[in-house]
């Protein structure tokens, strides 16, 4: 198996290096995107084959990188869980690319990194040392910082990628340093040594700690997400869906092969900030997703929701495994997985859904769009499905996740910390606020994108999109329909996984009557997607079987009533800054959100104008005074470039005696 | 044998549910009426609206798409399957472990999301109007009705509506605050959700401040019918699921036997009625709010039932 992953890899690194010369770029984004699609989707089956054999992992040493260590490869069950979900997402967005990429003016600024980006999310995955799980993560960084600079003309674009380059360093930085405390001083950097060695608890801490800023910045917890929701939008929309549905989850991953695998001690005081920094990311990505007005950053800032909620899922399971509570922390993490999966799912679509209306309309602000509905129906359907999905209803995907989390936050007055017991209620109360605003801020996505009357000419002429998208689409919509109605089968499958990490496992779900879910006792709660889906479908049909029945069945068409006043011009409609204006100002405190209204003098003719602004705080407080702080380091700095040779060698010198100085005291 | 009988249990608790609906709003009409020193119209008359409507033609506005058509039928659908899953006269009935508290909330969510979907389809400023309004009232109602849902599990120990009603009418539950907090709290909920005054004012029409009726302007004949069905189910579920926890008497177990579904039904009915009555007494006795004072309300809502969960984590007694 494991050789199989890693031929796979090669190939898609390979590629990238094929896609440099090819001369034909039609054939050659149809051979990328199609082998990538391929090559994924040969993951998926790599990672279904160890989680149903529940086979033992398998590890390879490979002898490059490190002439003493070697680059070791390792399959087990929780790398084979994210092997399914990046294949899943990967194979998704290849197949969507191959209709989606012929639209790319430049397909040259993409196709030469999109196969090594996957590889090298996957070859993160397989890591079993810290030299390689940290190359393949910077070679991931790299190349998605360059698809994110593929419409590199924009202004906005460059100083997006350019944030981004500045936060990936930073990660990787704490990555290194992390890992570094973890082989310590006998320098073990192979998983398997690091999983053996001793340390206290609070180098421990400071290892989450750092992982939590690693990892953290790169999937988007706040306030180290200001980069995301400005880069993943600016590449193009199936590198955004690969990076906020799969790169996010690798970075996850990261997080949970660390903090559940290869750390020991964990203390119970250690999940609080996770929990904190999780519910935290839930609440305040969501808002800014409901004021915003551009589509992709809309989906962008509901990707740092998922997160949130996915590492207050994984803060959770942090607090029951280090109270001994081995089966609720199975449940709490396999809540977090399962949000992880079903984020890829509905997030990857609904991304390829603003792909695909930016080639129809050549719009992605939501103020321009409307209607599509009339103009796009397939792709408005499967739409739906995702925006269903990510509002957490059921009997999608995403309520699964949700009421599994809701079920492991109800058994945590077991925790014995007074701590947990108020922070963990106040973080379910934060979740469920998140989920509410989450169902609030894709009514607004999908209303005013596809329901309405157009608000442009762009939005009136559009077309539906081409076979491939849609059918990537389609897939991806049927299996956010399947993971909802049929979990059970999902949660069984990721057990070996969570059986690795906390020898504990949830109750296996497969011989529950009717797919019903039953986390820890049937007494406690059960919930059965499928069930529900089956009762909505019946009573839903048979109340239209009897109204068509028992009704006039006439329907005529007329204009719109609206009261009796209609207006002819579609700006009268609620658009995307009116939508957003009671949640805005009900939560303004927290956004920073302040109106403006300048009416003329008194006599004049002119128009009144109304401003909105909001503000992201942590950039605004956090950032800007940050970078001023370096600029002027930088300026004062500036004086050492201009010394003599002797100042240098003395400086050299100086810093030599300081370190082993440094070096002597330590030991 | 027993499966039958189980399911026809089950049919009957669904039939039950939609027929009373409608009778109780009446009820709410009738007695607000009397307060007013008014006659008002017939208990009857919202069933007699019903067919009127049904009779009607349906006037579709001209770019309305099938989602606006599509619409009555999932709200109506999302929100019976919900009412159905509350105890009204027995609880164990067959299917009541296909959904928790949890997921009931989220079905109503459901219909109101598809509610918003369709009051913007048309593209005029009164159905966006309402939807934004709406979704604002549910992001505060929703995390509040859910932390109250969370104080009544970690009470009884359940999330399945079942299981929390054989615990309350068991003799261990005794008076409890945080029971009390929560259910405050559902009452606050149950006022937003269903356009209540002081929160959206059910018998205007044509006022900035309303919310629901905005929604459904656009709306005519069958369709509409099946939306105010669909309301009416909403308000009859808040009462019944405020009736089973407030007051869980005479709820049969599934294995009553006819007489006892027969008194767990009659104490139903005066539930509903003590439920509709009072509602009318407390619509009457205040005044309409601001629609920015709407979440001051719910806060309190969000407040209570926080409070109410803490105060289980401090102590599973209180």
């Amino acid at each position: 198996m494991i050789a199989f992953a890693v031929c796979s890899v090669l190939c898609l690194l390979g590629l990238s290096l094929a896609a440099i010369g090819m001369r034909d770029i039609r054939a050659a984004s149809a051979i990328v995107y199609g082998a990538s699609g391929v090559l994924c989707a040969g993951l998926v089956v790599v990672g279904l084959r160890v989680l149903a054999t529940q086979a033992d992992a398998e590890s390879m040493r490979v002898p490059v990188g490190l002439p003493w260590l070697g680059a070791h490869l390792q399959i087990d069950a929780l790398a084979a869980v994210f092997l399914v979900l990046l294949g899943t997402g990967g194979a998704a967005a290849s197949l969507y690319a191959i209709g989606y990429g012929r639209h790319e003016h430049a397909p040259l600024r993409v196709l030469p990194f999109y196969p090594g980006f996957l590889g090298a999310m996957t070859l993160v995955v397989l890591a079993a040392d810290a030299f390689t799980f940290l190359l393949s993560w910077e070679v991931m960084s790299l190349l998605s910082w360059a698809m994110v600079l593929t419409h590199h003309r924009e202004e906005e674009t460059r100083s997006a990628a350019y944030l981004y380059l500045v936060m990936a360093s930073l990660g990787t930085m704490m990555l290194l340093l992390a890992f570094g405390l973890m082989a310590g001083a006998a320098g073990g950097y192979e998983f398997a040594a690091m999983r053996e060695a001793e340390r206290s608890p609070g180098v421990a801490a400071l290892v989450l700690g750092l992982m939590m800023v690693g990892a953290g910045s790169k999937a988007g917890l706040v306030p180290l997400h200001v980069w995301l929701p400005v880069a993943h939008p600016a590449a193009p929309s199936h590198v955004s869906a690969l990076m906020s549905g799969v790169m996010t989850k690798v970075a996850v991953y990261g997080f949970v092969r660390v903090a559940f695998d290869l750390l020991d001690p964990v203390v119970w005081w250690m999940s609080v900030p996770v929990i904190v920094a999780g519910a935290g990311t839930a609440v305040m990505g969501i808002l800014f997703a409901n004021v915003d007005a551009d589509a992709k950053r809309i989906l962008a800032y509901s990707t740092i929701e998922n997160i949130g909620v996915i590492f207050a899922a994984l803060g959770l399971a942090l607090a029951f495994r280090a109270n001994g509570m081995d089966v609720l922390a199975a449940l709490a993490l396999t809540a977090g997985l399962i949000h992880a999966m079903n984020h890829m799912l509905f997030k990857s679509l609904l991304f390829m859904v603003a792909g695909a209306v930016l080639t129809a309309t050549g719009r992605q602000d939501l103020d321009a769009l409307g209607g599509l509905i009339h103009r796009m129906p397939k792709t408005a359907l499967l739409a739906l499905v995702g925006v269903t999905a990510i509002a957490a209803l059921p009997p999608l995907n995403g309520f699964v996740s949700e009421w599994l989390l809701f079920q492991a936050v109800l058994q945590s007055p077991n925790l014995t910390q007074p701590g947990l017991q108020f922070l963990v209620p106040a973080a379910g109360g934060l979740l469920a606020l998140a989920a509410a605003l989450a169902a609030a801020c894709f009514v607004r996505f999908f209303g005013v994108i596809f329901l309405g009357r157009p608000r442009t000419n762009m939005a009136r002429d559009a077309a539906e999109t081409d076979r491939w998208s849609l059918a990537a689409m389609a897939g991806l919509a049927l299996l956010c329909v399947l993971a909802g109605v049929v979990p059970g089968l999902l949660i069984d499958l990721i057990a070996p996984a969570i059986d690795l990490v906390l020898g504990a496992r949830m109750p296996a779900q497969a011989d529950n009557a009717w797919f019903t879910l039953v986390p820890v006792a049937e007494v406690q709660s059960s919930y059965s997607g499928f069930l529900v889906m089956v009762f909505v479908a019946i009573s839903g049909g048979a109340a239209a079987a009897a109204v068509y029945r028992f009704s006039s069945r006439r329907t005529r068409r007329a204009p719109a009533w609206d009261c009796g006043f209609p207006d002819a011009d579609p700006i009268t409609q609620y658009g995307a800054g009116s939508f957003a204006q009671p949640i805005r100002r009900v939560m303004a405190p927290m956004i920073a959100a302040r109106e403006t209204v300048i009416m003329p003098p008194p006599g004049d003719m002119g128009p009144a104008r109304h401003s909105v602004v909001t503000e992201d705080l942590a950039w605004t407080r956090l950032y800007l005074p940050l970078s001023a702080l370096v600029g002027l380091a930088a300026t004062r700095l500036n004086a050492l470039q201009f010394l003599t040779i002797r100042r240098y060698l003395a400086l050299v010198f100086a810093s030599l005696i300081l370190l082993l100085t440094g070096l002597t005291i330590w030991n | 044998m027993e499966l039958i009988g189980n399911l026809v249990l089950q049919g009957v608790q669904m039939l039950v549910v939609l027929a009373l609906a409608p009778g109780l709003t009446g009820l709410i009409v009738k007695v607000k009426a009397r307060l007013m020193r008014r006659r008002g119209p017939s208990i009857l008359q919202p069933y007699r609206d019903l067919a009127r409507l049904m009779r009607k033609d349906v006037v579709l506005a001209d770019n309305a798409s099938w989602l606006f058509r599509a619409a009555p039928y999932m709200i109506f659908s999302a929100t019976w399957v919900a009412a159905a899953l509350v105890p009204t006269f027995a609880i164990g009935l067959q299917f009541s472990w296909t959904a928790d508290l949890i997921a009931l909330v989220a079905l109503l969510g459901s219909a109101r999301f598809f509610l918003a979907l369709a009051s913007l389809d048309v593209g005029t400023s009164f159905g966006g109007l309402g939807a934004s309004r709406e979704m604002m009232i549910g992001a505060i109602a929703e995390p509040a009705m859910l932390l109250a849902v969370f104080t009544v599990a970690l009470i009884a120990g359940s999330t399945q509506l079942s299981n929390v009603v054989a615990f309350m009418s068991s003799g261990e539950m005794g008076i409890r605050v945080s029971m009390g907090m929560a259910l405050i709290a559902l009452i606050i909920v149950a006022i937003a959700e269903n356009a209540r005054i002081p929160v959206d004012n059910p018998a205007t029409h044509l006022e900035l401040t309303m919310v629901h009726e905005a929604m459904v302007l656009e709306y005519s004949g069958r369709h509409l019918a099946m939306i105010e069905l669909a309301a009416a189910l909403k308000l009859l579920l808040y009462v019944a699921l405020i009736g089973c926890l407030a007051a869980p008497w005479g709820i049969a177990p599934a294995d009553a036997g006819p007489a006892g579904f027969v008194t767990g039904f009659l104490f139903f009915l005066a539930k509903l009625a003590a439920g509709g009555t009072l509602l009318a007494i407390f619509e009457t006795s205040v005044a309409k709010m601001r629609v920015f004072r709407i979440p001051d309300f719910l806060g309190v809502g969000l407040m209570l039932g926080l409070l109410g969960t803490l105060l289980l984590f401090v102590s599973r007694s209180l």
